[in-house]
């Protein structure tokens, strides 16, 4: 009879986050950038119909990457639990907060569970409140652990540099212009080289708290996009940004 | 799954359905309004009943309008109940029958709606939503035999067929497409009878909203349980239009002026205005 061989419980949680991140760090980058008007998702992602940015509810937005068929089945979740709730109480008593933890526990007991894989993906939860001081960005890992993130927040790929690229150019209260420009000029940014990724190949939604309708998020078109990057660009620091801190 | 497994139920991470309905009829059954089963009897008299309805297509858009009265019996429930929805950016439903069921029915048909659009990146078609509609009302076949119906009137703007459009039902779930104007309720009849001789297919929509505001009078005039204007209490109808750049309700300051003209005009002639004699000409085309 043979032995199984000792795994610690250390190596076999390492092994098991080393899969994990190996899968996400394939993956080009998700952005979040907070503006004064609400949050700005931005990725590149040439396709028009794979999503890695949806709407979950009024306020509340998805954003993944990773393994598309494992986010897909954690974005439908979300929907489902959203309306579920909203449904049987009202629209108000969905939260972001709610559908975070709900995606923090899948996750951790996935993670934990000697019989499953790991799920390769990293997800933002993000809702928008009243101000942009009630604004929440959730950021949950494989793992099932969760950040409260402020300002701005990177998953995927190259996230190191490009947290980087924003944390030197980040200032809250940005229009919807500027924070759509840092966000691009961010997953464009690498060490060796700075790109400029086309409108054609961004994957841009907001939620935006200035929209009359319920609900708030909206996909800016190639076309919007396209317009809004051709604006000319705002003085620089001289002028108090759009919405001043109060 | 075990029981005190803290992740989401599997059911919420299958792929499959895009249907909320069909989704919570599987996890959560006692949400859906059809699925419970009522002691034998009429139970009709127990609720408050909602009254008339009216919508009509003009050039670019529908209309939709709903009187304010909910009835119980000889009594009148509620003065101003709304019963004109909308249902999502381009369509919307006005209910006429039991008011608490029917509430219940057009919040789950918008979370239908919003919920399919939401997973599959698309909205429905506008003939795909009249049909969900009318898969809600069938599940409520057994409510209506106690008494218990609702019957809604559809409408919208289809972007496909780039036209405003009508959809009736009854209480079997069937669906009818109407064409120009449509009327439901225990004032429909009379508010249909003013439509046949107001309507024409050219009207603007402030014109719509004056027909729709003069054929809810008539109802009122001639149904106990429809609600005329509440000069009063400043309480009129809702009317909500629906064109192909998205739904909205018409302001009630709009809808408050319109009624007032009509009010003034019937002071002169309580019956309202007087369609004329003669047939229109082959050149103007028939009404619908």
């Amino acid at each position: 009879m043979s032995t199984p061989f000792y795994v610690s419980p250390e190596q076999l949680m390492k092994d098991r986050a080393d899969f994990a991140r190996k899968g996400i760090a394939r993956g080009r980058s998700v952005v979040a950038v907070q503006y004064a008007d609400g949050v700005l998702f931005a990725t590149e992602n040439p396709s028009q119909a794979l999503h890695k940015v949806s709407e979950i509810y009024d306020r509340i937005a998805f954003a993944a990457v990773g393994r598309y068929n494992e986010f897909e089945n954690l974005r439908i979740a979300g929907v489902r639990l959203a309306d579920m709730r909203g449904y049987a109480y009202d629209r108000r008593d969905v939260t972001g907060r709610g559908l975070a933890n709900a995606y923090a526990q899948t996750l951790g007991t996935i993670f934990s569970s000697g019989g499953e894989k790991p799920y390769e993906v990293e997800i933002f939860v993000a809702e928008i409140g009243e101000s942009s001081d009630e604004d929440q960005i959730y950021r949950l890992t494989y793992d099932g652990q969760v950040a409260d993130e402020h300002g701005y927040a990177v998953m995927g790929g190259a996230s190191d540099v490009v947290g980087g690229y924003l944390q030197e150019r980040f200032t809250s209260g940005m229009t919807l212009e500027a924070a759509l420009r840092l966000a691009v000029s961010a997953l464009g940014h690498s060490e060796s080289e700075d790109r400029t990724i086309a409108g054609s190949a961004l994957e841009v939604a907001v939620l935006d708290r200035t929209r009359v309708q319920p609900r708030k998020f909206i996909r800016l078109s190639p076309a919007r996009l396209e317009t809004l990057l051709a604006a000319p660009a705002a003085p620089d620091s001289d002028e108090p940004p759009v919405a001043p801190p109060a | 799954m075990i029981p005190d497994d803290p992740r989401l139920p599997a059911a919420f991470l299958q792929p499959g359905t895009a249907s909320f309905a069909d989704f919570i009829a599987a996890q959560a059954p006692d949400l859906l309004p059809g699925r419970r089963t009522l002691p034998r009897g009429n139970a009709g008299d127990l609720a408050p009943h909602g009254t008339t309805i009216v919508a009509m297509t003009f050039p670019g858009g529908v209309l939709l309008a709903g009187d304010r009265r909910a009835t119980m019996g000889n009594l009148i429930a509620s003065r101003d109940i709304e019963k004109v929805f909308p249902t999502d950016e381009y369509s919307a439903a006005g209910i006429a029958g039991t008011a608490g069921l029917a509430v219940e029915m057009i919040r789950l048909f918008q979370t239908e709606l919003e919920h399919y659009e939401k997973i599959e990146g698309t909205t429905l078609s506008f003939d795909g939503k009249a049909n969900r509609l009318a898969g809600i009302i069938r599940a409520n076949l057994g409510m209506a035999m106690q008494g218990l119906a609702v019957v809604p009137l559809f409408v919208g703007y289809d972007l496909r067929a780039a036209r405003g459009r009508i959809f009736s039902f009854d209480v079997t779930g069937g669906r009818y497409e109407e064409t120009g104007f449509h009327a439901v309720g225990s004032g429909s009849l009379f508010a249909r009878g003013s439509l046949k001789k107001l309507y024409r297919p050219d009207l603007g929509v402030d014109d719509a909203v004056t027909v729709a505001v003069q054929a809810l009078y008539d109802a009122a005039d001639d149904d106990s349980a429809t609600g005329g204007p509440d000069v009063g209490r400043r309480i009129f109808p809702i009317v909500h239009v629906v064109t192909a750049e998205g739904g909205h309700r018409v302001d009630a300051e709009v809808v408050a002026a319109t009624a007032d003209r009509v009010i003034a005009g019937r002071m002169g002639r309580p019956d309202g205005p007087v369609a004329p004699l003669d047939l229109p000409g082959a050149s103007e085309g028939g009404l619908a």
